[in-house]
């Protein structure tokens, strides 16, 4: 397909947010996706393992179909989705810059969606120590090889992590003949919700609590790790690692100098409640904005910043509203940014850094408006009513 | 691998395909000679050569009238004046050379007239109101500092591989994954390698980090024993390259050149290296704690990197001896040139190296009268990108934005990648933020049936 130079809305990511939100336009006005990978769908394409589709479809599907129906739901409702074509720079007016196979081109719009969703934190942005052999994978990477390929790049890894995503590890492992020799969470516990954290013990795997990763070995292929917890240092021997969840925004776009400002504390844009970004005719959608949420949330977030991008087309959307600011250090990042009436959240939505208990409150103008009790964890959803009243509104946390 | 012995005599036969032994290889095959190159790795540049500053140094802090400023001078002129037609990048960005406190600053002027001394011009003081303006994200503890206008950035990978595929263009032989285990001279030159045995009337020992054991395999003997020095590095993301200009340099000690900030040729910003002295050869362990203590270092040096996200991290291992200079030296009547002791110059001096082991060589041929001049694919952000022009196929590594065109044509022709740390070397692949989140499943089903360690098994 020849890209387009121009149409009224352009969303880039065709994952669950994006698609979600360009179905709600559909029918409305122009859209067009653009998806950097080979197939529209997003990161569902390689998950090959249920649960997914409750919200979006009332049954429960597996990744590969959940993405082909939401791809199929698009396609009918009029969307036109472009595939391996990677935007490479937004610019005011709105217009983004692409490149595909036809070479570098640009395509103008009167808003654009982005949705370019997560990636999880890499070995490196870690500082593991030791060599740097092959084998050592992210999650994401992994089930790309085992769901999308039919590959297995090892048969006895270690997983790094106790997030959601590395009990999915466990699955994708799974289904590849993979045995996983040992999980390693450097907390005390783990960050995943029971039951998922139940899921080792069946598959008779070892979780090593309060432990820490401190060596990679190997040269051309790992062969063991170093590990340093309650009953001391040890070495695990294993063939492969896989440096699971802590995921950040993949937010490349949001260039220094560019149109649309980053969250110092998501790292993804910084969005009103209307899902409007710092130059209001982009706006943004899915887990771009909250490193990370369930495919669910993000297709139900998206449609929400779908009508409210139809709105904001017809004149219909609010002005500024009043900014959100967290005060206290466990707490890590709130979207939206900002408070607000009448837009696509109607919820804020946060993260802690480390384990807390305690109260949670957010006061408007110096005044309480909303409290409850917390017990939670880094990784896990915390979510607050919007503040309905006028004024700058702040969270705190007061730890018990 | 199979035993796959390369035909015939050769004149020369080089055994290390870094840096040193790629310039050599190139430098002898445009002298007229017949050459082969013997890795021990799968792939070329995989010890020494693999992680380095990516500087091309002027030779302003080189030891006045030593040999390793002699090569250093004559590969920077060298490489301006081939880089353009090999297609290989130059930025030519200047260096700060910076003091921190006031006997580092009683220092420059010396430092300065070392420089014009050895023959380096553009040379130019900078009071601390100067500094501030040529690079005003420095730390606040910078005193004073002197330009050193020629020191550039290069790729540091490009510029070997482009050495060696002309040398290979030009008819010289890579025999890789061959490591030399005897070698005995009867007349001739055999050596016995793991892929079986190779013929040559001359040897060129640039086996870098095993320049000593090789030296000892050819000679019975060894003129110095190699201590691997260490350098870890930090990369950082791509906006963190806004940060800074110049190459920033500390002012050197006897030991190390110290903790450099510069721009990559891949749009990065890299702050490193550590020096520690260590006996392993072979790996270059990453240390955490040495790690966080550079990204200190690198917070002092620009304190707007606090916050900056880091790309990835690497270490090198540099051929130290127990002496500074380079120890290069034909031994007389046994037909054998050791080329030890390059330590982090290197890349700036190879093709000086090449062109004073040429003379040591004094091999009775004649020089190609056409030689072919291959021009390597940029994968630079200081020359147009592949991804900017149509028919690329689309983009496989979204990070390093590496083209499917790219790919595919590094996976071919005498010089294909063989590894994926080859691959990376040749493309970037793999080398961004995303450290292969996004593209490693794809990647392991196009490099199938390539690698000699393929990525993944195929299990259905």
């Amino acid at each position: 397909m020849k890209l387009p130079t121009a149409t009224d809305v352009l969303v880039i990511g065709a994952g669950p947010a994006g698609l979600a939100a360009a179905t709600e336009l559909a029918g409305h006005c122009q859209v067009l996706v653009i998806d950097r990978e080979g197939a529209a769908g997003g990161i569902p394409r390689h998950c090959g393992h249920y649960p997914f589709g409750m919200r979006e479809f009332r049954r429960l599907m597996k990744g590969p179909d959940y993405a082909r129906a939401l791809v199929a739901r698009a396609e009918a409702a009029g969307v036109s989705i472009a595939l391996r074509v990677n935007a490479v720079a937004l610019h005011a007016g709105p217009s983004v810059s692409v490149t595909s196979d036809e070479g570098m081109t640009r395509i103008n719009a009167r808003r654009v969606v982005l949705a370019t969703g997560v990636r999880e934190t890499s070995r490196a942005q870690r500082l593991i120590g030791g060599t740097k052999p092959g084998g050592v994978l992210s999650t994401g990477a992994l089930q790309g090889m085992v769901y999308l390929e039919g590959m297995r790049p090892f048969r006895r890894p270690v997983i790094l992590g106790t997030e959601l995503v590395s009990f999915s590890a466990i699955m994708t492992c799974a289904s590849a003949g993979i045995r996983p020799v040992a999980m390693i969470e450097p907390e005390a516990g783990p960050t995943a919700r029971w039951p998922s954290s139940l899921y080792p013990r069946l598959r008779g795997i070892p979780v090593h609590y309060s432990t820490r990763l401190t060596a990679i070995e190997g040269t051309d292929h790992v062969i063991a790790v170093a590990i340093d917890g309650p009953g001391g240092s040890r070495r695990i021997a294993t063939d492969g690692v896989i440096v699971s969840g802590r995921f950040r925004p993949e937010a490349t776009l949001l260039a220094a100098g560019g149109p649309v400002e980053r969250d110092p504390h998501t790292g993804g844009p910084r969005i009103d409640a209307a899902g409007r970004c710092s130059d209001p005719d982009f706006h943004a959608a899915g887990n771009m904005l909250h490193p990370v949420e369930t495919a669910g949330w993000c297709w139900a977030e998206g449609r929400a910043v779908g009508r409210a991008v139809l709105a904001g087309l017809k004149g219909d959307l609010r002005g500024p509203s009043h900014p959100v600011s967290l005060a206290s250090d466990a707490l890590s990042w709130v979207v939206p940014q900002f408070t607000g009436e009448g837009g696509a959240f109607d919820r804020l939505q946060l993260r802690v850094n480390r384990p807390v208990q305690g109260r949670l409150a957010v006061r408007v103008e110096g005044r309480e408006v909303w409290s409850r009790r917390i017990h939670s964890r880094p990784e896990r959803r915390i979510v607050v009513p919007m503040p309905r009243a006028g004024g700058p509104a702040t969270i705190v946390l007061e730890e018990a | 691998m199979p035993a796959e012995a390369l035909p015939g005599r050769f004149d020369v036969a080089i055994i290390g395909a870094g840096v040193v032994g790629c310039a050599i290889a190139r430098r002898l095959a445009l002298a007229g000679a017949r050459v082969a190159v013997i890795e021990k790795a799968l792939d070329i540049l995989d010890g020494a050569s693999k992680g380095n500053s990516a500087i091309l140094h002027t030779g302003f802090d080189a030891p006045p009238d030593s040999l390793e400023l002699a090569c250093i001078r004559a590969g920077y002129e060298e490489y301006l004046s081939i880089h353009a037609r090999l297609g290989l990048p130059l930025e030519r960005c200047g260096a700060l050379v910076i003091a921190w406190n006031e006997e580092q600053e009683a220092a420059l002027p010396a430092l300065m007239e070392n420089a014009i001394r050895n023959g380096v011009i553009g040379i130019e003081p900078l009071d601390q109101a100067a500094l501030r303006k040529a690079e005003p994200e420095v730390g606040a503890g910078a005193r004073a500092a002197f330009r050193v206008a020629g020191e550039s950035l290069i790729d540091p990978w490009s510029a070997p591989f482009a050495y060696l595929l002309q040398a290979v263009e030009n008819g010289a032989m890579l025999l890789r994954g061959a490591e030399v285990t005897a070698a005995s001279r009867d007349g001739d030159w055999r050596l016995e390698t793991t892929r079986g045995e190779v013929r040559a009337g001359l040897v060129i020992n640039a086996a870098g980090n095993f320049g000593d054991s090789v030296d000892e395999i050819l000679l019975g003997r060894r003129d110095f024993t190699i201590r691997p020095r260490k350098g870890q590095f930090v990369v950082y993301d791509k906006p963190a390259a806004a940060l800074v200009r110049h190459i920033l340099l500390p002012v050197p000690t006897a030991v190390t050149k110290g903790v450099v900030v510069c721009r990559t040729a891949f749009g990065n910003l890299l702050v490193g290296p550590t020096a520690e002295d260590q006996e392993d050869r072979q790996q270059a362990a990453l240390d955490p704690e040495q790690l966080k203590a550079l990204i200190r270092r690198g917070e002092q040096i620009v304190p707007a990197l606090k916050g900056q996200e880091v790309t990835a991290i690497y270490a090198g291992l540099r051929p130290a001896t127990e002496r500074k200079e380079y120890r290069i030296r034909a031994h007389a009547g046994q037909a054998c040139i050791t080329v030890g002791g390059i330590r982090s110059t290197g890349l700036s001096a190879a093709l000086g190296i090449a062109a004073h082991v040429e003379q040591l060589a004094e091999l009775a041929i004649s020089p190609l009268e056409e030689p072919v001049w291959p021009s390597v694919g940029n994968i630079s952000e200081f020359q147009p990108r592949d991804w900017q022009a149509a028919g690329h196929g689309g983009i496989v590594c979204h990070c390093e934005l590496v083209t499917r065109r790219e790919i595919m044509r590094a996976l071919e022709g005498p010089l294909a990648a063989r590894s994926l740390a080859g691959l990376k070397r040749r493309t970037r692949v793999t080398m961004g933020r995303c450290q292969g989140f996004y593209c490693s499943a794809e990647l392991s089903r196009l490099t199938e049936g390539h690698f000699e360690q393929p990525m993944a098994e195929k299990v259905r």
